[in-house]
């Protein structure tokens, strides 16, 4: 199986409540925060290495994984972790976070899918940063592909994918015949969640994702990773989304300790008043 | 007249309370654009009755489109008729639920159109509409203004309160499906599990019990009492559902749930940024944790740092006693 996997850096979501607004209010300022796999496109990495190995053999990729990312020169840092990790190419697309908009990345990865012809697509069910939850959906359109959002476990069958999906109230299992589209959600790293036709039905991952060990940093340099402009994927289509102003939350007035449950009790009752 | 069109989500045949909310912001991007709206309901034979019971609430008309094809959702059986419906519409807009987050970023990409996720506010800019939503796990509100010829927008049911009935009833009026595309024949429906509960939905609870990995496999004994005394819905932190002491549908959160009850109970949660995006929005919080410098302290109204598994049970005797006393 040849799968696509889409990922983007974002600022450490664990200190997003670090961030500033620049004082021209039209931006982030995250200026001291490190940059990270989105958490979910690390899930998606790893749901496709799954896919493409005999779980008990990982070190040989059955198929082929792509990992391509619309970001400026440092966003490599990324792609090279990925590879290191297990994928076999990377591909970078030069933009800027402001150059791009939810559609546009739809499209430009639209635009690659075309070229690199997957079996199956992998995105992570949303960016940590902008929470938009939109490009997954939106590039399985653009390409006519069944899809499958917030995906709790993926198991391959003979040309098709069985999906259990994260919804309200359960969870609601899709068939896709391949060519598809998956967006994972955050159990798909439990360890039954992802199962490629190799692993033996009893086999048991680790909890949560693999770690690339030194000789792979070392080797991931020498994998391949190739460069395209936005230009290239995008055909002249225009941001139609404007994002002029960034506000910070107003703060929580700060609140009390309750010595015992009985005033914890009586407070709820007088002061909330939601008894 | 420009026309703004809801889409309703029908589960089951019922309709889901959900969708009430995304018909309050319309109404509000209608005063804005001096638009009129209208509510789409697509579903299998049995969804009239949905479509029936939405025509009280001040839309020029509801549009049915009912289809055994259409009896489970599939986002790429339900994409062509949504947008076929938005041809010409200024604004198309749905309930974040699952649903909603689903469907209308397809939706959007069919129609080439802008999109703006899990909105928080709309503001009227001179008839132009700039929609506010939370990002970096509620962090920071963005301001966004969309310039396709149709906008698409998802809404968070906690900033929008469900509308209420108005004026006559509007008609309905029936549509034809679109035909789908390849896609459509590659994706089979196999099942969907819906867990049963007594208590009330997380969206539309006014009171909110939440457990987190602290509770462990005593999550459902030691809550549900407590649930059961405040008529309240179960939450769960993402550790608690990993965990597999309560369903993954359960996880209130960044990526889980977005709440806002008036009273919301964190049970041994320790109040990780991804959690506290998705209840921050609660009139009152409290928090009952051992480690009095958990953070959750630093956003609840009412602390008590005390072990849950001997308050807990405490809590439910004082509100029991409460009520006896009357
Ligand atoms: C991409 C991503 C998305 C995420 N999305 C979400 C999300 O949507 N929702 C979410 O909740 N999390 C989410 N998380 C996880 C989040 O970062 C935390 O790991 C999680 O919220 C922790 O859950 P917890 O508070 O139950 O567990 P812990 O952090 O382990 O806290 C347990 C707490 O219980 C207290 N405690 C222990 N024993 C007792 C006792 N006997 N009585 C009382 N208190 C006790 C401890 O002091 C501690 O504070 C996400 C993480 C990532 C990476
Ligand atoms: N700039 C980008 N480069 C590559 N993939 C992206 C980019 N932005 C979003 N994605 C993918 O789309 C998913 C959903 O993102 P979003 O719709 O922005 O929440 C992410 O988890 C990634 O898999």
């Amino acid at each position: 199986m040849k799968i696509l996997v889409a990922i983007k850096r974002v600022i450490d979501p664990d200190n997003a409540n670090k961030i500033r607004v620049t004082s021209a209010g039209d931006s982030i300022d995250a200026k001291g925060l490190e940059w990270k796999l989105n958490p979910f496109d690390e899930y998606a990495l790893e749901a496709a290495l799954r896919l493409t190995e005999d779980g008990k053999a990982p070190k040989k990729r059955e198929g082929e994984v792509v990992v391509v990312t619309l970001g400026p020169k440092e966003a490599e840092t990324q792609l090279r972790a990925a590879l290191a990790t297990g994928a076999d190419r990377a591909i970078r697309i030069e933009a800027s976070d402001d150059q791009l908009d939810g559609r546009l990345v739809a499209k430009a990865l639209c635009s690659v899918a075309l070229t690199e012809k997957p079996d199956l697509i992998l995105l992570g069910k949303q960016a940590v940063d902008g929470d938009s939850n939109f490009v997954g959906q939106a590039l399985a359109e653009l390409l006519d592909f069944p899809m499958a959002t917030f995906a709790a476990t993926i198991n391959e069958e003979q040309g098709a994918v069985l999906v259990s999906r994260e919804v309200d109230g359960g969870l609601c299992t899709l068939r896709l015949r391949l060519p598809a589209l998956v967006t994972v959600d955050l159990r798909i790293v439990a360890p039954n969640s992802v199962r490629s036709l190799k692993t033996a039905p009893e086999f048991k991952y680790n909890d949560g994702v693999r770690f690339a060990p030194l000789p792979a940093i070392m080797a991931a340099k020498k994998k391949p990773l190739d460069v395209k402009t936005l230009s290239d994927v995008t055909a002249g289509a225009q941001l139609q989304s404007r994002y002029f102003k960034f506000e910070l939350p107003p703060a929580r007035k700060a609140g009390i300790k309750v010595p015992d449950v009985a005033t914890l009790v009586n407070k709820l009752a007088t002061e909330a008043k939601v008894l | 007249m420009s026309t703004v069109l809801v889409v309703a989500e029908v589960a089951q045949g019922s309709l889901k309370k959900a969708t009430l909310s995304a018909v309050t912001f319309a109404k509000q991007a209608c005063a804005a654009l001096g638009a009129q709206f209208n509510i789409l309901v697509l579903g299998g034979p049995g969804a009239g009755k949905a479509a029936e019971e939405l025509r009280a609430y001040g839309a020029a008309k509801v549009l049915l489109c009912e289809d055994p094809s259409l009896t489970d959702y599939v986002a790429e059986r339900f994409a062509p008729t949504v947008a076929e419906a938005a041809k010409g519409c200024a604004l198309v807009c749905a309930t974040a639920t699952s649903f909603g987050k689903d469907l209308l970023p397809r939706v959007a990409a069919r129609l080439d159109a802008a999109f703006a996720g899990d909105c928080s506010a709309l503001q009227d800019q001179g008839g132009k509409l700039v929609f506010k939503r939370p990002t970096y796990a509620g962090n920071a509100y963005a301001s966004v203004e969309l310039s396709s010829a149709v906008a698409v927008a998802t809404v968070r049911q906690s900033e929008f309160e469900g509308a209420a009935t108005q004026g006559t009833p509007c008609p309905v009026e029936s549509i034809t499906l679109s035909a789908a595309g390849a896609a459509a024949a590659r994706v089979e429906f196999v099942s969907i599990s819906q867990v049963k509960s007594e208590r009330p939905e997380l969206g539309d609870a006014r009171i909110i019990v939440s457990g987190g990995r602290a509770v462990k496999e005593k999550f459902f004994e030691v809550l549900e009492p407590l649930a059961a005394e405040l008529g309240a819905a179960i939450g769960a932190s993402r550790a608690a559902c990993d965990a597999g002491y309560a369903p993954g549908d359960y996880q209130v959160g960044q990526t889980g749930k977005i709440v806002a009850p008036d009273l919301y109970v964190a049970v041994g949660i320790s109040g990780a940024i991804q959690h506290i995006a998705g209840m921050k929005g609660s009139k009152t919080i409290v928090a009952i944790n051992t480690d009095p410098e958990a953070p959750i302290f630093q956003l609840a109204d009412y602390g008590l740092v005390m072990d849950l598994f001997t308050a807990v049970p405490a809590l439910v005797s004082a509100l029991k006693a409460r009520k006896a006393a009357g």
